[in-house]
């Protein structure tokens, strides 16, 4: 076997001698890779992005909307339909394993009045297991009880938006807000947490105890939809069908006046947009890929015809048909790897400016660019084959004849 | 002679087959050569002295009768081995001198080095590259490219690349072809002194004048040896070489 340097150093050697002819070799693997490190970089930072947006309404969360309402051929929407209870979420929280935390909730938007100032916002009535299943903390005082809860207690923990609008100069917490002319003592703050993947801002909000939303605010019996958190992501899709067991059962209907969905659902419906994306990109990269591999190979071809004579000169000083077709072979995987590694790293550039220009999240997979470097080699290896195999078929008389 | 020859052919026959027509070009030569002869192959084209030299060079196999290179038998050797026998017992020397271009005469003579079976250090094959160029006169232009020598110095790179495995036989096929007859006597006088040092040399000529620098003339005819005779009136090249200065001197003075 010939020494491995000494043969780097002759394709490398064989590589510089046709500059030219050698970058532009190399482009074809160099636009190849490094478009397909910016596709990567970009789809992945939006599939990132909207996958954090989605993880923000809380981990594992298993979502019961009650039934749609129709009346008359004209159907409401989901939770339009009064069908779920206190009672369900009671059983649920009882009769299905493994839930960490389930809440009911009740919407309502009414106008809230504080200092002088008042201010339109959604009024969310929620059990105290709330924050957890939305992951969401308290930054300022603390979440009301379960002892609220009983007692319909006049209490409220409020978003920053709320506090913003009706508290502009001081500190909110311990004042108190008029919701429908009833007072209710702000006990909590939640944290910041910004627009949702709707692009509704989910610190426009004010939580009270459910029992005092349905007797105190609203005077219903039912409740909009009932949140759980599962204990983890393996065992949802086995809590959601245990759900909808226990209220099939409780409500003895053939038809389910109910709808249950889990984050996983949606985070695949909210993902799939910008996977297809990354799909396509990653599928036209593939192809700029395969063209710049078809260029190594052509080139290579027109290298092994136009060093002929000194394979010749090789193979008659004693080098066998194997040590030809290495040397070929390593100046076919050194064109397409250095090419790779160029790529790569003009593939980062080009996502930085795009990043800079656009304000898109980029996250550039370490995964993808072993795996660029991986291809681009492999891509040498298959590309350089058939010229380095054709030059060790080479018949040194001929080889040496050849003009 | 006490001694095994280098080469030992014995009646060894080529045949090409170029589409339906078979072609003897070697029709049964037994020829044995010596350790430290100095042998001329001549003939005319189409003599078989071309498919000789191949077959002698282990570039190509006889398809009858047997050759024994240094004690091998060389005639039923795969390709691979045939490298390896090119590259251990063998020492090319083209006409057209066959150097890599744009690569140092230093790098051009380490060349066969890299493809030893048995492997050879850097700084070893350095300094034997430079010793063999020591020996051809050129040491000075070791990092020069073959585009910057001229076409006699181009030549004993390509000697000194011949020597650098230390061969049992160096094989130079017109050596002198492409050179002009001042040039050409210097390179035989290369050859002599290497051939005086006990280097075994078979070289294929068509001119006379070259052949009789060397000990023993062959010459084929048809693809079978016609003559194998010593050279009676054989050349010192460095008189030759002297005499050649004196006369260009004579002609500049008049």
């Amino acid at each position: 076997m010939m020494r491995i340097v000494a043969t780097f150093r002759i394709a490398g050697r064989a590589l510089r001698r046709n500059k030219m002819r050698s970058v532009l070799t190399m482009l074809g693997i160099i636009i190849g890779v490094g478009s397909v490190i910016a596709a990567v970089s970009i789809t992945t930072g939006a599939t990132k992005q909207v996958e954090d947006k989605v993880a923000s309404l809380g981990q594992n969360v298993i979502t019961v909307f009650s039934g749609n309402f129709t009346s008359g051929g004209m159907r409401g929407g989901w939770g339009s339909a009064p069908t779920l209870t206190v009672e369900d979420t009671k059983a649920i929280q009882s009769q299905v394993p493994n839930l960490l935390a389930v809440s009911p909730e009740v919407r309502d938007r009414a106008q809230v009045l504080a200092e002088g100032l008042n201010w339109n916002t959604q009024i969310l009535g929620e059990s105290p297991d709330y924050p957890q299943i939305r992951n969401w903390g308290i930054a300022d005082g603390a979440m009301f009880s379960d002892q609220d809860v009983r007692t319909l207690a006049k209490v409220a923990v409020v978003g920053k938006t709320v506090t913003d609008q009706l508290f502009p100069d001081q500190d909110p917490l311990g004042k108190t807000l008029r919701i429908r002319d009833i007072p209710f003592k702000i006990v909590g703050l939640l944290e910041p947490k910004g627009f949702n993947l709707f692009g509704q801002d989910q610190d426009d909000v004010v939580i009270i105890p459910y029992t005092s939303h349905m007797r105190r605010i609203t005077s219903r019996s039912f409740v909009n939809s009932i949140l759980v958190e599962a204990a983890s992501a393996e065992i949802i899709n086995k809590a959601q069908a245990d759900i909808t067991e226990v209220l099939r059962a409780r409500h003895r209907s053939v038809e389910p006046d109910f709808t249950v969905r889990n984050q996983v659902e949606l985070m695949q419906a909210a993902t799939a947009t910008s996977r297809i994306m990354s799909v396509l990109l990653g599928a036209i990269a593939s192809v700029s890929l395969i063209v710049g591999g078809i260029g190594i190979m052509n080139i290579m071809l027109v290298s092994v015809t136009e060093r002929t004579r000194e394979i010749g000169i090789r193979m008659a000083v004693g080098a066998r048909a194997r040590d030809i077709l290495v040397q070929f072979l390593i100046e076919a995987v050194t064109l397409s790897a250095v090419g790779g590694i160029i790529g790569i790293a003009l593939g980062i550039i080009a996502t930085q400016i795009v990043s800079a220009a656009t304000h898109w999240p980029t996250v550039t997979p370490l995964v993808w660019v072993g795996a660029a470097c991986v291809s681009s080699a492999v891509i040498g290896i298959i590309s350089g084959f058939y010229p380095a195999w054709k030059a060790s078929r080479l018949d040194p008389i001929e080889a040496l004849r050849y003009e | 002679m006490s001694t095994n020859p280098v080469i030992q052919l014995a009646d060894i026959h080529k045949v090409y087959r170029t589409g339906d027509v078979d072609v003897h070009a070697v029709r049964g030569i037994s020829l044995n050569i010596f350790p430290g002869e100095f042998v001329a192959i001549m003939g005319s084209s189409g003599s078989g002295k071309s498919t000789l030299m191949n077959l002698i060079g282990a570039l190509d196999r006889p398809t009858g009768g047997s050759y024994w290179l240094d004690g091998i038998d060389v005639s039923t050797l795969n390709r691979d081995r045939l490298a390896d026998i090119r590259n251990e017992k063998i020492g090319f020397v083209f006409q057209g001198f066959n150097l890599l271009s744009r690569t140092t005469a230093l790098e051009n003579v380490e060349m066969p080095m890299l493809y030893n079976r048995q492997r050879i250090g850097g700084p070893e094959q350095r300094e034997r590259a430079l010793a063999c160029l020591e020996l051809v006169g050129l040491a000075a232009r070791s990092d020069h490219k073959p585009n910057q020598l001229s076409g006699g110095q181009q030549q004993r790179v390509a000697i000194a690349r011949a020597l650098v495995n230390r061969p049992s036989l160096l094989l130079a096929d017109e050596p002198t072809g492409n050179l002009d007859s001042q040039t050409s006597i210097e390179i035989m006088g290369v050859f002599q002194k290497l051939n005086e040092q006990g280097i075994t040399i078979v070289m294929v000529t068509h001119e006379l004048d070259v052949a009789r620098y060397t000990k023993r003339t062959v010459i084929l005819r048809d693809g079978i040896i016609r003559t194998d005779t010593p050279v009676a009136d054989r050349l010192n090249a460095e008189h030759e070489l002297s005499q050649l200065k004196q006369a260009q001197q004579a002609v500049k003075l008049s």
